[in-house]
């Protein structure tokens, strides 16, 4: 048997890899859906980037892009109809969208992984949870089957699945919600990814076992310093536990700031009216602020500020063919609106 | 407040327990789902009781009790003094009249064959007598401008909405027939943040203009204290605490509700480790093989030998300023402010 630190190491040949470069960046990315009914933009310059042991939130509502975005760094975009446009995701140094297929399965799983949001249908239901561990481990890492077994059983225990050596055995319909979603964990977490993208791990799950996940992904993430991005439209979840937030409308990201500040003092008008339309106890008996309108389809996005027709701050600068540019507020905090000084009040 | 002629709805002691059968052609019972485990529970006029609990505990089968969607295997629900459960034929119709309900999903609860205008119609066609036919297509503008859709808009299909278009659909079939009490099973959660905030503003307005009384059942706890004036908190098939809305999330006594409480995350950072974390081990027992005694007792942190044999009642204790259901049952500050 070949040692398994070889065979990482002969894996870990990456053209252009260099350990000092940033984590992960995502510039300018773009991604687009060719349907019979038109082309629908479904991410339109995303940038973003994200650092060792951070973690990040990409906030949005559903069909804002954020779901897409993490496809398409994973590399696992639905293609025919997804296309990647343009734009470059940087791990390392390494333009990943740059990569041939068997180079990127070097990446996925073994650098970035993933956990998607409902864990039984990203399951396979006719092997049992220890065959889809084990085959990580004899795929990627050439283990044996009884070694890969004994790592398998390790990383059961590792996430707190009690009495791990013999649910190995078990399918994933056997296990209830919250331990399905730690078997994901233990997945995504089996061959020591440095970036961990979280699909909206815990909207399935009740908030006493969404604490339970969001906890023990806070501890592993802790113990290995790994970069988490976390994707949720939970403005309660992101307040817990981000260190920065990324605000997606419309496939961009309108507004980049550590997480004090934007509940603080949000800069981007449709962060403000998201954080004024969840229900607060000081808004007991008050009407709730709403955004009026619906999210655009992506197949017809608003010309220059994709928000300007629920936007109360809109004139007709925002509504004209140049979108809003990228303004620095502070180190760390960007927001695309033309009226940042009023949003924040100064 | 406490006038009883203020009562639109007093339902006591509702238990519906479902079947566990085997076999197919000597089919036997081999056990049953007790989703409801005797509930009490009381609704005045204009007011909104919110029901939250986690999934499978049974606050949406005493959702259909509520509306007579299932019969309850004992326990009574009375509507203007009436008992909804013994009713049958006619005048059960006539009653149901009366309580209506908000279904969760708005994309499964509209029919995609029937145009709006037959959707919100149907309450008519069931019963003909509440508008004249003449009147129903009049009725059915006034009702979609009512919830704020546009009455042209009467012969588009459910898929020419959006989410929240398609709830507000959902909540002018409600009130078509005049109901005093509206259940709403999880009106919101189906729904995108933004959107939501529309639909909980619009349910608050009807209940203004109309005086209506609310059962409104959600997981969402920052939902259920805005828009709730009391809470009942279920655990497996019974109300573990209740109250009005700022007992329950100011001065929690159940153990389940404090853990409840302190496992939702609050949109503020500045408040991270200024709250208590109570994480509960494991998950919800089965309905179909309830603990003995207390319920909650295999999850509790205060649980004695005690809880195991005696089942604590829904009531007012030495150190529980409202009815809570825990031998040990005491005011926790889970918000530590400094």
């Amino acid at each position: 048997m070949t040692p398994v630190t070889d065979i990482k190491a002969q894996m870990d040949v990456l053209p252009g890899l260099d350990p000092r470069a940033p984590l992960l960046h995502v510039d300018d990315l773009r991604v687009e859906f060719r349907t019979r009914d038109g082309v629908a933009k479904a991410v339109n310059g995303a940038t973003f980037y994200l650092n060792a042991g951070e973690t990040l939130a990409i906030l949005g509502e559903s069909g804002c892009g954020k779901s897409v975005t993490a496809q398409a760094v994973m590399g696992i975009l639905d293609s025919p109809p997804g296309h990647v446009t343009g734009g470059r995701v940087l791990y390392r140094g390494v333009d990943l969208l740059k990569l041939g297929e068997k180079d990127r399965r070097k990446v996925r799983a073994n650098r970035i992984a993933m956990i998607f949001q409902d864990a039984l249908s990203a399951l396979n239901p006719v092997y049992t949870v220890g065959f889809q561990l084990a085959e990580l481990f004899r795929k990627h890492r050439g283990m044996s089957r009884a070694s890969s077994k004994l790592r398998s059983i390790e990383l059961l225990d590792q996430v707190r699945i009690p009495a791990a050596k013999d649910r190995i055995n078990d399918y994933p319909h056997q296990f209830s919600g919250g331990m399905r979603q730690r078997v994901m964990i233990a997945m995504a977490l089996a061959l020591d990814p440095e970036v961990l993208i979280a699909d909206e791990p815990t909207t399935a799950l009740d908030v006493t076992v969404q604490a339970q996940i969001m906890g023990l992904l806070a501890e592993l993430q802790h113990q290995r310093n790994m970069g988490l991005i976390l994707i949720t439209h939970d403005m309660g979840v992101v307040a817990d536990v981000a260190d920065r937030i990324s605000v997606m409308y419309a496939g961009k990201i309108v507004e980049e700031a550590p997480v004090y500040d934007i509940y603080a003092r949000p800069a981007h008008p449709y962060t403000k009216a998201l954080l004024e339309s969840i229900p607060r106890l000081d808004h007991k008996g008050r009407q709730l602020n709403v955004i009026r309108g619906l999210p655009p389809s992506l197949t017809d996005i608003p010309s220059g500020c994709s928000f300007h027709p629920r936007c109360g701050y809109a004139r007709e600068i925002c509504r004209g063919d140049q979108p809003p540019p990228s303004y620095q507020i502070a180190p760390h905090r960007i927001a695309s609106c033309h009226f940042i000084r009023e949003v924040l009040g100064v | 407040m406490s006038d009883v002629s203020d009562l639109v709805l007093d339902a006591r002691g509702l238990v519906k327990h479902f079947p566990i059968t085997q076999g197919i052609v000597f089919r036997s019972k081999v056990g049953e789902v007790r989703a409801v485990d005797g509930v009490d529970l009381q609704l005045r006029r204009g007011e909104t009781l919110g029901v939250v609990g986690e999934s499978g505990c049974g606050k949406s089968t005493l959702a259909k009790l509520l509306v007579g969607l299932e019969k309850p295997t004992a326990g009574e629900i009375m509507v203007r003094g009436e008992d909804m459960t013994r009713l049958s034929g006619h005048a059960l119709r006539r009653a149901r009249r009366n309580i209506q309900m908000v279904m969760q999903d708005p994309y499964t609860s509209l029919n995609p064959r029937m145009t709006v205008g037959d959707i919100i119609g149907e309450p008519f066609a069931i019963h003909p007598d509440a508008v004249p036919r003449s009147g129903r297509e009049r009725a059915v503008q006034e009702l979609l401008d009512l919830v704020g859709l546009n009455p042209d808009h009467i012969n588009r299909y459910p898929h020419q909405f959006s989410g929240g278009q398609r709830q507000r659909i959902g909540i002018a079939r409600a009130l078509a027939l005049r109901p005093e009490i509206i259940v709403c099973d999880e009106p919101v959660s189906a729904l995108d943040v933004s959107i939501q905030a529309q639909v909980i503003n619009l349910l608050e307005r009807l209940q203004r203009e109309l005086g209506l009384s609310y059962v409104f059942i959600a997981h969402d706890l920052s939902v259920v204290r805005h828009i709730s004036d009391r809470v009942a908190v279920m655990y497996l098939g019974k109300i573990v605490e209740t109250g009005y809305h700022m007992a329950i999330y100011e001065q929690p006594t159940h153990p389940y509700t404090q853990a409840l409480l302190s496992a939702v995350p609050v949109p503020d950072p500045r408040l991270r480790g200024h709250r208590d974390h109570i994480v509960l081990e494991g998950d919800v027992p089965s309905p179909a093989n309830p603990p003995s005694g207390c319920r909650f007792r295999t999850r509790c942190w205060k649980a004695q030998p005690y809880c195991a044999d005696h089942e604590p009642l829904l009531q007012i204790r030495q150190r529980a300023p409202h009815p809570s259901a825990c031998h040990y049952a005491e005011v926790r500050d889970l918000l530590h402010r400094h």
